[in-house]
């Protein structure tokens, strides 16, 4: 697995949120893009999975240009997303979010009781909650539900967008442990986050995005200590750069 | 006014209504499984239901050449005639439902239009359906050859309940069912609730948004075909403008019962079923229509999102 996206453009109407972005997620990284609201970090992972059309550039996946193949049948071919703000099918149970996970697979009836075994060993919550509403969940079981469902379609890469938002501490600490368990169990990632201080831990390579740029690029463990970083995006310099 | 014709002619009243409310709501699903997926009011559905009816006539007459002097018929005969019929009606509704979504509604949305443009195509559409269907047919009605012998199976006093009433509810009664328990049980059924519900987030699941679109206006085009075939059986007539009022009063029990909710659509059809026929027994069946009408503008005043919209929530398609 290798994404690879060149000189990437995208626009919303005849704004341009995406202003020539390059980034590179080889087989078995956790990559992570940060940076501050409106940065551009959203479309990039739309734009990754078909849902933003690209103006110009490319989206090379494992060599071949994907970026006018149509948003589902990325997913078949191993590019699986978690989105912002979840979004989980409020008015069906947690069991059939995770169903549909599977939707486009032909295997799907033989893969279903193993996934799903693998999903609620990650998150045992879920199993309580099978037959639960997806609406009813709280916050953190819905990103639990949203990542299990993700994974469901057995993704070459998973993209991973804001997963902390709206948790709680203990909770984003639990979300970002599994996130690097499901790493280490050879799934590739790209993981958007607001809450650097995490994201640079976990992560092995990032980019800093500014306004639709990419401004830094390096491995996550240099960030941490980087000067620029710190003051914008980590520890109390965050709100008096923002 | 006549109020005491509902103590004397209550269950007589009460079956036909119901056999009304179920044509209602077996065309309602057309309008509600289209709204779930794609938030538009399918005008053209009243126009699939008129061509079901004319794929019934036409079968009858011109594929089995029955004629209003044929007598009624019985056994496997009557089985097979019958089901030629409804398969007939069903799947003429079903593709020519496909096929307007092909032509009037796909392209428009591929160019990211607003709804108000598909709405005005929808209703462009049903213009040209029913025009297209005047001129074929000179503006002559038709009338459909009484396959089944209608006699009265329970009488009520002096009022019988025939048996072609007894059929509309058991066999819509069965459709709804399987449709409801399709979109609750299937894989394509939980696509068709997953795109309702998010059309992005069903893309990222790998969903193929135009099929599921289709599938949702085979299956509510295939119901409203089916209530044509019912509505022949009982009514045994048709003209190109047969699917306005009772389009109409089916986009009714829609909008009363909760657009865009299966379940809805099933309580919708039959309480605007039951209303019309005590209405109309009571006021007389001149204000039929008036009640229908009434109940569209109060409900649309006073609960626009339907009577039964919060309590079935779940069952959203």
């Amino acid at each position: 697995m290798r994404l690879e996206i060149k000189d990437l453009h995208v626009f919303y109407g005849k704004i341009e949120a995406i202003k020539g972005i390059s980034v590179t997620v080889n087989q078995g990284e956790i990559v992570t893009l940060i940076g501050a609201n409106g940065a551009g970090k959203t479309t990039m992972l739309k734009t990754i999975s078909g849902l933003r059309p690209v103006a110009s550039g490319q989206i090379l996946f494992d060599g071949q240009d994907i970026s006018k193949v149509s948003a589902h049948d990325r997913v078949s071919l191993g590019i699986s997303q978690a989105p912002e703000g979840r979004g989980i099918f409020p008015g069906m149970t947690v069991l059939e979010n995770l169903e549909i996970g599977k939707y486009f697979r032909k295997e799907r009836k033989n893969e279903m009781s193993e996934d799903l075994e693998k999903v609620y060993h990650l998150f045992p919550r879920l199993k309580e909650r099978a037959t639960q509403a997806g609406g009813t969940l709280s916050g953190g079981e819905q990103q639990m539900l949203a990542i299990g469902r993700a994974l469901m379609a057995r993704p070459k890469v998973l993209l991973l967008d804001e997963p902390s938002m709206g948790l709680a501490p203990m909770m984003i600490a639990n979300i970002f442990r599994i996130i690097t368990e499901i790493n280490q169990s050879g799934t590739t990632i790209l993981l958007v986050e607001q809450n650097a201080q995490q994201a640079l831990q976990r992560a092995h390579r990032a980019y800093v995005l500014e306004t639709g740029h990419v401004v830094k690029e390096a491995k996550a463990s240099d960030l941490l200590n980087d000067p620029d970083v710190k003051a914008a995006y980590l520890g109390t310099g965050a709100a008096a750069a923002h | 006014m006549n109020f005491s014709v509902v103590v004397s002619q209550f269950w007589p009243l009460l079956i036909n209504g119901l056999a009304l409310g179920f044509i209602y709501v077996l065309i309602s699903l057309g309008y509600t499984m289209v709204y779930g997926v794609l938030r538009l009011i399918n005008f053209a559905n009243s126009e699939i239901f008129m061509v079901g009816t004319f794929a019934t006539v036409i079968v009858s007459r011109n594929f089995f050449g029955f004629n209003q002097d044929t007598d009624p018929l019985s056994g496997f005969k009557l089985f097979f005639a019958m089901g030629a019929c409804l398969v007939a009606s069903m799947l003429v509704s079903g593709v020519t439902a496909v096929i307007v979504e092909l032509v009037a509604y796909r392209r428009l949305r591929a160019k990211g239009t607003n709804r108000l443009a598909s709405l005005i195509s929808a209703i462009g559409v049903s213009i040209i359906l029913q025009e297209g269907v005047r001129i074929l047919t000179h503006s002559v009605p038709m009338s459909n050859p009484r396959l089944l012998r209608k006699f009265s199976v329970v009488t009520f006093g002096d009022v019988g309940i025939r048996v072609d009433t007894l059929l509309v509810i058991v066999f819509a009664a069965v459709l709804f069912f399987s449709v409801d328990r399709f979109v609750n049980k299937t894989l394509l059924g939980k696509a068709i609730r997953a795109v309702s519900m998010s059309e992005e987030t069903s893309k990222l699941m790998g969903i193929n948004l135009n099929r599921v679109i289709s599938a949702t206006f085979l299956i509510g085009g295939s119901m409203t075909g089916a209530a044509a075939f019912l509505y022949e059986t009982v009514y045994e007539n048709t003209k190109y403008n047969v699917g306005f009022s009772i389009g109409l009063a089916a986009f009714t029990a829609a909008v009363l019962g909760g657009i865009g909710n299966l379940r809805g659509a099933f309580y919708g059809g039959l309480s605007l079923g039951l209303l019309e026929q005590f209405a109309a027994a009571i006021l007389g069946t001149q204000w039929k229509a008036v009640t229908v009408f009434l109940v569209l503008v109060m409900v649309l005043l006073f609960k626009p999102n339907g009577l039964f919209g919060e309590a079935v929530q779940q069952t959203r398609v």
